[in-house]
């Protein structure tokens, strides 16, 4: 489904705000069952799986789509308590009708001008965002940030907002594996077909040891995405978060450096994987955020 | 567990109390838990087994000076040797009566074992090996080894015509020449073979194809057998200890908290393959990044402590300081990272071999 969607077309669009192609994959996927992995099932989804979720984000990674998808699991998990905002916004976010944002108070949102849904982690409660600031680049074009409005309605003054953090950290990891397995899988077969000085570079040994490096940085974060899904302790979905999106930002510059030129050229799609993966290990806990959690946990 | 702890078993003294502790595990069949019992083990599963070795090392349990034999030759048995050689080798090695070396390594052969050169001569009942072996781990000490020998200098291609043996280390024609390691500990050598006779029986699989076998045998080190995740979350927890009875310091949280996470990114990877196992699944090449991830690891941590330590961690017989030195070792043998960063490369994402 993904690998026929064409999604750096859909991702080269999004960049610009065009959102027809984006918002036709989002139906897909959430048809397909991804956001209703994080829906408890009173609220017509199928979850809270987070071990099938994690599966699915490594995919939407490996397919670089575009889209607040973190972010509308993080909603859907910060809305899980069973109350009137629950009932308001997960059937329409499980079905895939409706697109969430979400950001902590002052922080910047993904896609708040996208969000048919904007929530706000506020000192006193989630909040609905009034509306959104204005819109800007991210250094990778799926993304664009913008600010929420303060204020606006109070939907709920104890929601689970660890949980959604550990979520949002969780989606990030598996989508991050994703994204640096699509950059390992582009690169081999590039370094296969490039030749130099008469032979493919893939025979090299200096190319064949910066892909091997990659492929062990790969291997060792993919148990612990999965890992921590099954056990969704702090600890464990922080150390994913630092490993895969370590992982997949090494084998970014592997990826570049292998690519060349060819890799430097914006048109040439490879980018909308080297970008994100970037930007990625930012969103939802940097690694230093990530490794406190892991030493808080053994205090 | 013993009530003190045993000597480096790298040294001769260490070496006789490991000898009588690996007899008291054997006792019971702890010794090899994975074993038929009439060899001396307790027919564990694969899962049982890995409880096993994480309890065992984050008791903080000693090193095992059968480990050669047991991780190595006893797989290699199961898997190409005679019912009659099973019989006759494993019982002993469980009890640590033969202490097993390795001998694969020559001087101008290291990673590159089609390059061996040590000869097998075909004579009445048996063969004459003659030639140097080096590098050979435990070897100033144990009792016997196993290696591969060039039994047809014609043969077509340079990783054939090599055949897999056993040999008594006090045989006659054997010179054992101990060798000091980087970390002082003497359990190295080096060994040369003037007409050293072997019998038939002491020959594994069919001559000629050595090769094929040490294969097998060199993906097990590689693999489950040789590290425990046990081991990597002893030494993450303790590295976690001293960091905090330093006072925590900025400097090296990072890596302090890298190693926590890549000693549990380990235990889940080593999970994963067991349960590919269980399913049917052979490892194969998978096994060289394991082989780098916890060579690499293993420095990365110690490393960190003798940050930690300062000018205590240059002290020699500090046990941070020499755990170190044995780390610096894991990216050379069972095959240097190098050999299997192309294992990786070419087995496993399929890239052309080429210029090395």
């Amino acid at each position: 489904m993904l690998a026929a969607a064409g999604t750096p077309a859909a991702v080269r669009d999004w960049s610009r705000g065009e959102r027809a192609a984006g918002r036709a994959l989002w139906s897909r996927i959430a048809e397909a069952g991804v956001f209703a992995l994080a829906v408890p099932e009173a609220y017509e989804g199928l979850g809270p799986r987070p071990v099938e979720l994690a599966v699915a984000f490594v995919e939407l990674g490996r397919y670089a789509v575009p889209g607040p998808l973190v972010e509308t699991v993080a909603a859907a998990a910060a809305l899980s308590a069973p109350g009137p905002a629950a009932g308001r916004f997960l059937p329409g976010l499980a079905s895939g009708e409706s697109m969430a944002t979400l950001a902590r108070e002052g922080g910047y949102a993904l896609d708040g001008d996208a969000a048919t849904a904007r929530l706000v982690l506020a000192a006193d409660g989630l909040r609905l965002a009034p509306g959104h600031g204005p819109v800007r680049a991210s250094l990778d074009p799926a993304r664009r940030l913008t600010r929420l409005h303060p204020g606006g309605e109070l939907l709920d003054p104890d929601p689970a907002a660890d949980r959604a953090l550990l979520w949002a950290r969780l989606a990030t990891a598996a989508q991050a594996l994703g994204v640096g397995l699509a950059l390992l899988d582009r690169t081999v077969g590039y370094v296969k077909q490039r030749v130099q000085f008469g032979v493919p570079i893939g025979s090299f040994q200096a190319v064949k040891h910066r892909l091997a490096d990659a492929k062990i940085a790969l291997e060792f974060a993919r148990p612990l995405v999965l890992g921590a899904a099954v056990t969704m302790t702090p600890a464990d979905v922080a150390a994913a978060k630092v490993s895969a999106c370590e992982a997949a930002y090494t084998t970014a510059r592997t990826a570049l450096q292998l690519h060349g030129a060819i890799g430097y050229t914006a048109e040439y799609d490879l980018s909308l994987w080297l970008t994100k993966a970037r930007a990625l290990r930012t969103a939802w806990g940097d690694p230093d955020a990530c490794r406190t959690e892991v030493l808080r946990d053994r205090a | 567990m013993p009530p003190e702890p045993l000597p480096s078993l790298e040294t001769a003294e260490g070496f006789a109390a490991h000898r009588a502790w690996e007899a008291e595990l054997a006792s019971d069949g702890w010794s090899a838990v994975n074993w038929p019992r009439r060899y001396g083990g307790r027919e564990c599963g694969l899962v049982r087994w890995l409880l096993f070795e994480e309890e065992y090392y984050t008791a903080d349990a000693p090193g095992r000076v059968g480990q050669n034999g047991v991780s190595l030759l006893a797989p290699t048995l199961f898997a190409h040797g005679t019912e009659e050689q099973r019989a006759r080798v494993l019982p002993a090695m469980a009890r640590g009566e033969t202490v097993w070396a390795q001998a694969w390594s020559e001087p101008e052969a290291g990673s590159d074992l089609a390059s061996l050169r040590a000869r097998a001569v075909r004579v009445p009942g048996g063969w004459r090996l003659s030639g140097q072996k080096t590098w050979s781990s435990r070897a100033a000490f144990a009792d016997r080894a196993f290696g591969l020998f060039r039994s047809d200098p014609e043969a077509a291609k340079p990783h054939q015509g090599l055949t897999y043996v056993m040999f008594d280390l006090r045989a006659k024609g054997v010179t054992v020449r101990p060798i000091g390691r980087l970390d002082g500990k003497p359990a190295f050598a080096e060994l040369f073979l003037d007409e050293v006779f072997v019998p038939d029986e002491d020959v594994i699989g069919e001559p000629g194809q050595g090769w094929r076998i040490a294969m097998a045998t060199a993906a097990d080190e590689r693999g489950l057998t040789l590290r425990s995740p046990g081991r990597f979350l002893a030494s993450a927890e303790r590295l976690h200890a001293l960091w905090r009875a330093r006072g925590a310091p900025q400097r090296a949280r990072a890596q302090v908290a890298d190693a926590l996470i890549g000693a549990r990114a380990y235990q889940l990877a080593t999970y994963a393959t067991a349960s590919r196992f269980l399913g049917g699944e052979r490892v194969g090449a998978e096994a060289s990044l394991n082989k780098v991830f916890w060579s690499e690891y293993d420095i990365a941590l110690h490393e960190t402590a003798l940050d930690l330590l300062g000018e205590e961690g240059e002290f020699a017989e500090e046990e941070w300081s020499q755990r170190y030195v044995f780390a610096l070792a894991g990216p050379i043998y069972a095959g240097t990272n190098e050999i299997q960063r192309d294992i990786i490369a070419e087995h496993l994402l399929g890239l052309p071999r080429g210029r090395r």
